[in-house]
C-alpha cells in the first residue's frame, strides 16, 4: 500500500499538495472567528450540489419555469428538502457575506499586502448578489416575477446606455421566455463560473499571504488541520442547522393531514408569474428591502441617486477601503463607515418592514397573494392537471379565484353575494338586486318564498319588480298557508332547487329524491307556481321567467347572457338586468366573453375543484374556497341587511375567509332546509373551524359528496338534529353515519 | 524565457534574420491568438445582442370596454387589455397583456380617459383606492390624481404622471365603444418613451 502511495507522490506530488492544504501555519492558533470564509465555501458547496440537482428537474420558459417549480416542489421525492435547502442556503449565504466582510474589516486583514485579495472578496460579494437576484426570477412566481421588474426597470435608468442594458438582460422589451432562459444562464453558468474563479484566485491569495492574525503572540501557533478544520466543521454544522430550521420551520404549524411535505416544508412557491395582472404584494427578498425602502426617499429625476450612485458610492468607499486604511485614522474610518452602513442597512430594513405591517393594502394583497398561491398548487393537482398552456391558464379559468373578480367587475353594482354574517361581495352603495350568494340553494329559494324575504333588499327589495306579481303572491299566500302547506312549500322548495344540480347539494338531492319528486309534482299543480311559470311540462313562457333547470349551469348561463330573452323576463325593464352576451354572433361585441361567462357562472354555483388537502387557518385556503360557497344554515340569515352588504368589498376571497364553512346556524324560523356548505372543505379534520362546524350549525353537516368518503366521516358522527321542519319530512334523524349526508330538508 | 536567450545570443549575420522571425512569431502568437480566443466571443455577441433588434408589438387601437360600463361619476375602473402577444417562440392569442384604468370626464357624456396602469416609476400595477380616491403604488408609494398626475410631484418616487392613452369611442351595433390605442412605456424617465 505504501507502495502505491509512493508511486503515486512521484507521478503527482499529491503529498505537497495535502500538506499545503492541511498544515497551513496559523500563528496565535486556530480561532473560531477564522470560521466565516469557510462557512462560505461551504454554503456555496452546498448551493453547487442542490443547485445541480435542481437543474435536472428545472426548465426555463415562461410557460414551463413555474410548473417545473411546483413539480420539484410538490411532487418530487425530496424535492422540497433540496429546494428549500437552495433557498435558505442562499439566504445564509448573503448574511455569512456580511459577517465575513464586517470580521476582515474590524481585524484589519484588508491591509498590504492583502489589498487585492479584499478587492476579490468585494467582487465574489456582487457575484454572490447577483446569483441571489437571478435566482429569485427562477420559479417565475408573483414574488420573483415583480421583483425582478422592478430592478431591471431600475437598470434602466442608468444613463445612456440604461435602456438597452435593460433590454438585453430581460431579453426584449417584454418578461417572457427569454428572460428566464437568460436570467437562468447567467444563475446557473455564468456566475457560477466566475465565483468558482475568484474563489480560486481568493484562496490562492489567502494562502500566500496566510491568516490575518491580531495578536499572535496571546496562544500557540496551530496548523490548520485538525485545530481550525474543527472549528470550521462545527461552524458549518451550525450553519446548515439553522438552514434546515428555516427548511423545516413552516411545518410547525398547522398542516393538512397527509398531504406531501412539499406542501407545508421548505420553499414557499407564489402563484405563477401574471405580467398582465396586478401584484400588489411585490417586494424584493429581505435582504434587498433597505434598497427598496431607500429608493422610497429619491423621486423623480433624483431617483438615479437612490438607485444607482449612493449605492454604488458605498461599494466605492468600500473598494477603497484597503487604501483609506492607511492613513492613521484610516482603519477607524473603514470601521465606523461599516457600523454606520449596517445601522443604516438595518433601521431601514426595519422601516420597511414596519411601514408593510401597518399597511393594510399591502396586507391584503398578500394574504390575497397566499391564497392564489394555494389554490393554484391545489390546482395543479386537480384531475385536469397543468396542459400545455401552462398553470396560469389554470389561475385565469378558475371560478374560485376569477369569479369574485368578474363579480365585482360585472355584478356588484346592482347586486351583492354576501353571506349571512355580512362577508362577501358587495358595491360602495345599496345594492339594487339580489343577494346571488348561495343562489338556487335550498335556503335561497326558501327566502325567497317567505314574506319576511321576499320584500328585502336581498331579493326583489330593491328592484323593479318589489311590486310584482311574485312579492304579492308571496305576500298574500304564504301567511294564511296550514302546516300542512307549508310543509308542501319546503317541498317545492327542495324541488326547485333541485333544477340547479349545485354540487354543494348533491348529496341532499340525492337522499331526498322522494320528497322533490312529490314537489315537482306540487310544483307543478298544486301550488300555483304553473299559474306564470313553466316548469317542464307544465305551464308556459310568458309571463315570468322558466323554472325548468332554475339555477343550472345552463339555465344561468342563458339567463345572465339576455335576461330579456323569452324564457326570462321577456322585456327590459328600466333598472333591470342588462344581457352581458347578447351578441351571440359577434362575441367581442358582449360584456362578458364565452369564458368568462363560463368561470362566473361556475362561480355562482360554487362549481370549482376542491382540493384534497387544504391548510385552511394558516393559508387562508378555507377562505378561498369559500367566496361563493353554497349557502350555510339558514334562510334567517340568507338576507343580508344592507348595513351588511356594504362593509364588505374587495378583498374578496379574504373575507369570507374567516367564517367559512363553519358559519353558524341561527335557530331557523321558518323551515329551512340546512344543508351542508361547503363540499370544498373537506377533511374537515384539517382546520380547527371545519371540526367546530358540526356542533354549531348542528343540522348542516353534510359532507362533500364528491370527497373520498375516508375524510367525511368526521362531521357527521350524529344523527344530526334538525329543525322542525324534518319532523314534517322525512326520518332524518336516525340516518345513519357514513357518509351520507345529515341534513334535512 | 525563448526570446529572452535569444537576444542574449552573439550577434551573427543570422541575428538580423533570428529577431525578425521573432517578431514575426511574437506577432502571429499574438494576432492568430487574439483572434482565435475572441472569435466565440464575437459570436456569441450576435446572439446575446439579438434583443436589441427585436420591436416591440406597438399598439394599434384595441376595444377594451364599452362604454356603458364605466360609471357614470368619473371614477377610474380597471379593464384588462386583451391582444394577441408574442413571446419568442410562442404566439398567444387574445391573451391578457396589460392593465389600463377608464375613466369618464365628463358626467353622463362619452369623454374618456384612458390611463396605463404601469406606474412609470418601476413599472407596478397601480392600484386605484376607492377611499382615498387616488391611484397608489404598492411598490415605492407613488400617487396620483385620479386624472393621472401625480399627487405631490416634489415627492413622488415617479418621475412622470401616469401615462395616458389615447382614446377613441367607436359605435360598435349601435353601443358606444372605449378603444384604446395601448403602449407601454419606459419606467423611470422624466419623459414618455414608448417601447420600441
Amino acid at each position: 500500500m505504501r507502495a502505491f502511495f509512493d508511486w503515486l507522490d512521484d507521478r503527482t506530488g499529491y503529498r505537497d499538495l495535502v500538506g499545503a492544504a492541511l498544515y497551513e501555519h496559523i500563528p496565535g492558533g486556530a480561532r473560531w472567528r477564522y470560521v466565516w470564509g469557510s462557512t462560505l465555501v461551504f454554503a456555496f458547496f452546498m448551493q453547487v450540489v442542490t443547485g445541480f440537482v435542481l437543474w435536472t428537474a428545472y426548465s426555463p420558459s415562461a410557460q414551463t419555469a413555474w410548473e417545473s417549480v411546483a413539480y420539484i416542489q410538490y411532487d418530487m421525492q425530496g424535492g422540497w428538502l433540496v429546494r428549500g435547502l437552495h433557498h435558505f442556503m442562499a439566504q445564509a449565504m448573503v448574511v455569512l457575506l456580511a459577517l465575513h466582510l464586517m470580521q476582515v474589516v474590524i481585524d484589519g486583514a484588508y491591509r498590504a499586502p492583502r489589498e487585492i485579495n479584499f478587492w476579490l472578496g468585494l467582487i465574489l460579494m456582487q457575484i454572490v448578489l447577483g446569483l441571489a437576484l437571478t435566482g429569485y426570477l427562477l420559479p417565475w412566481d408573483q414574488k420573483g416575477f415583480w421583483a425582478t421588474r422592478v430592478a431591471t426597470n431600475l437598470m434602466g435608468i442608468v444613463p445612456v446606455v440604461g435602456a438597452d442594458l435593460q433590454r438585453l438582460v430581460v431579453g426584449g422589451t417584454t418578461y417572457g421566455h427569454h428572460t428566464l432562459t437568460r436570467f437562468f444562464a447567467l444563475h446557473a453558468g455564468v456566475l457560477p463560473a466566475l465565483l468558482v474563479f475568484f474563489l480560486v484566485l481568493h484562496v490562492a491569495l489567502f494562502r500566500r499571504h496566510g491568516i490575518h492574525a491580531r495578536d499572535p503572540e496571546r496562544k500557540p501557533d496551530h496548523t490548520f488541520w485538525p485545530e481550525q478544520v474543527m472549528r470550521d466543521a462545527v461552524a458549518c454544522l451550525a450553519v446548515l442547522l439553522v438552514v434546515l430550521g428555516l427548511v423545516f420551520l413552516p411545518g410547525l404549524g398547522d398542516r393538512p393531514a397527509g398531504a406531501p411535505p412539499g406542501y407545508y416544508l421548505g420553499a414557499e412557491l407564489g402563484a405563477p408569474a401574471d405580467p398582465a395582472s396586478p401584484y400588489s404584494a411585490a417586494r424584493p427578498e429581505w435582504y434587498f428591502l433597505f434598497l427598496f425602502q431607500f429608493l422610497k426617499f429619491f423621486h423623480g429625476e433624483t431617483e438615479i441617486y437612490g438607485a444607482i450612485v449612493i449605492p454604488g458610492a458605498v461599494m466605492g468607499v468600500l473598494f477603497l477601503m484597503p487604501i483609506l486604511g492607511r492613513w492613521r485614522l484610516g482603519h477607524g474610518f473603514n470601521i465606523g463607515f461599516l457600523i454606520v452602513m449596517g445601522i443604516g442597512i438595518g433601521a431601514l430594513t426595519v422601516q420597511a418592514m414596519v411601514e408593510d405591517r401597518g399597511d393594510e393594502t399591502y396586507l391584503a394583497a398578500v394574504e390575497q397573494a397566499e391564497m392564489n398561491a394555494t389554490r393554484v398548487r391545489d390546482l395543479t393537482h386537480a384531475p385536469e392537471g397543468i396542459g400545455a398552456a401552462g398553470a396560469l391558464a389554470l389561475v385565469r379559468q378558475d371560478p374560485m379565484i376569477q369569479g369574485p373578480l368578474l363579480f365585482n367587475r360585472h355584478c356588484v353594482m346592482c347586486h351583492t353575494h354576501v353571506d349571512e354574517n355580512g362577508h362577501g361581495l358587495a358595491g360602495d352603495e345599496a345594492p339594487t338586486a339580489s343577494n346571488l350568494y348561495g343562489f338556487a340553494t335550498r335556503e335561497w329559494i326558501a327566502g325567497l318564498l317567505s314574506p319576511e324575504h321576499i320584500g328585502t333588499a336581498a331579493y326583489f327589495g330593491a328592484t323593479p319588480y318589489k311590486q310584482g306579481d311574485m312579492v304579492g303572491w308571496v305576500n298574500d299566500t304564504v301567511p294564511s298557508m296550514s302546516d300542512e302547506e307549508k310543509a308542501d312549500l319546503q317541498k317545492v322548495v327542495a324541488a326547485l332547487s333541485a333544477e340547479a344540480h349545485l354540487p354543494s347539494q348533491e348529496a341532499i338531492d340525492a337522499r331526498d329524491a322522494a320528497t322533490i319528486e312529490e314537489g315537482a309534482t306540487l310544483l307543478k299543480e298544486t301550488v300555483g307556481c304553473a299559474d306564470c311559470h313553466r316548469f317542464h311540462d307544465a305551464g308556459e313562457l310568458g309571463s315570468a321567467p322558466d323554472l325548468t333547470g332554475y339555477g343550472s349551469y345552463g339555465w344561468l348561463s342563458e339567463f345572465i347572457s339576455d335576461p330579456t330573452h323569452e324564457r326570462f323576463y321577456r322585456e327590459a325593464v328600466d333598472g333591470g338586468m342588462p344581457g352581458f352576451a347578447t351578441h351571440r354572433e359577434n362575441p367581442l361585441a358582449n360584456k362578458l366573453s364565452p369564458e368568462q361567462l363560463d368561470v362566473l357562472v361556475r362561480w355562482l354555483r360554487g362549481e370549482w375543484y376542491r382540493p384534497e388537502f387544504t391548510l385552511a387557518s394558516t393559508t387562508g385556503e378555507g377562505a378561498a374556497a369559500d367566496p361563493a360557497p353554497p349557502p350555510a344554515s339558514d334562510t334567517t340569515s340568507a338576507a343580508p341587511t344592507p348595513e351588511a352588504s356594504s362593509e364588505a368589498t374587495m378583498p374578496a376571497a379574504a373575507e369570507p375567509a374567516a367564517e367559512n364553512p363553519s358559519a353558524p346556524a341561527e335557530p331557523v324560523e321558518e323551515p329551512a332546509s340546512p344543508n351542508e356548505p361547503e363540499p370544498g372543505e373537506e377533511s374537515p379534520a384539517d382546520s380547527p373551524q371545519a371540526e367546530e362546524a358540526p356542533t354549531e350549525d348542528a343540522p348542516a353537516a353534510t359532507p362533500p359528496a364528491e370527497e373520498p368518503p375516508a375524510a367525511d366521516s368526521q362531521p357527521s358522527e350524529e344523527p344530526t338534529p334538525t329543525p322542525e321542519a324534518d319532523s314534517e319530512n322525512e326520518p332524518a334523524p336516525s340516518e345513519p353515519v357514513s357518509e351520507e349526508p345529515s341534513a334535512t330538508l | 524565457m525563448v526570446s529572452s536567450d535569444r537576444t542574449s545570443a552573439p550577434r551573427d549575420a543570422r541575428a538580423g534574420d533570428e529577431d525578425r522571425r521573432s517578431f514575426f512569431s511574437t506577432a502571429t502568437a499574438v494576432i492568430v491568438g487574439g483572434i482565435v480566443s475572441v472569435f466565440p466571443f464575437a459570436a456569441g455577441l450576435l446572439v446575446l445582442f439579438d434583443p436589441l433588434r427585436r420591436q416591440g408589438s406597438a399598439g394599434g387601437f384595441l376595444r377594451i370596454a364599452s362604454l356603458d360600463e364605466l360609471p357614470a361619476d368619473g371614477v377610474p375602473r380597471s379593464f384588462p387589455v386583451i391582444t394577441d402577444r408574442v413571446d419568442a417562440w410562442n404566439k398567444f392569442v387574445n391573451e391578457p397583456v396589460g392593465m389600463v384604468f377608464l375613466r369618464r370626464t365628463k358626467e353622463g357624456v362619452a369623454q374618456v380617459e384612458a390611463l396605463n396602469a404601469v406606474c412609470p416609476h418601476a413599472g407596478c400595477f397601480v392600484d386605484f383606492l376607492s377611499k382615498e380616491s387616488h391611484f397608489q403604488c404598492p411598490c415605492h408609494d407613488s400617487s396620483f390624481e385620479p386624472n393621472g398626475t401625480r399627487i405631490h410631484p416634489e415627492r413622488c418616487p415617479s418621475p412622470r404622471d401616469l401615462d395616458a392613452l389615447a382614446v377613441e369611442i367607436r359605435m360598435v351595433e349601435g353601443r358606444e365603444e372605449v378603444w384604446v390605442e395601448f403602449k407601454n412605456f419606459r419606467a423611470g424617465t422624466p419623459e414618455k418613451i414608448a417601447d420600441a
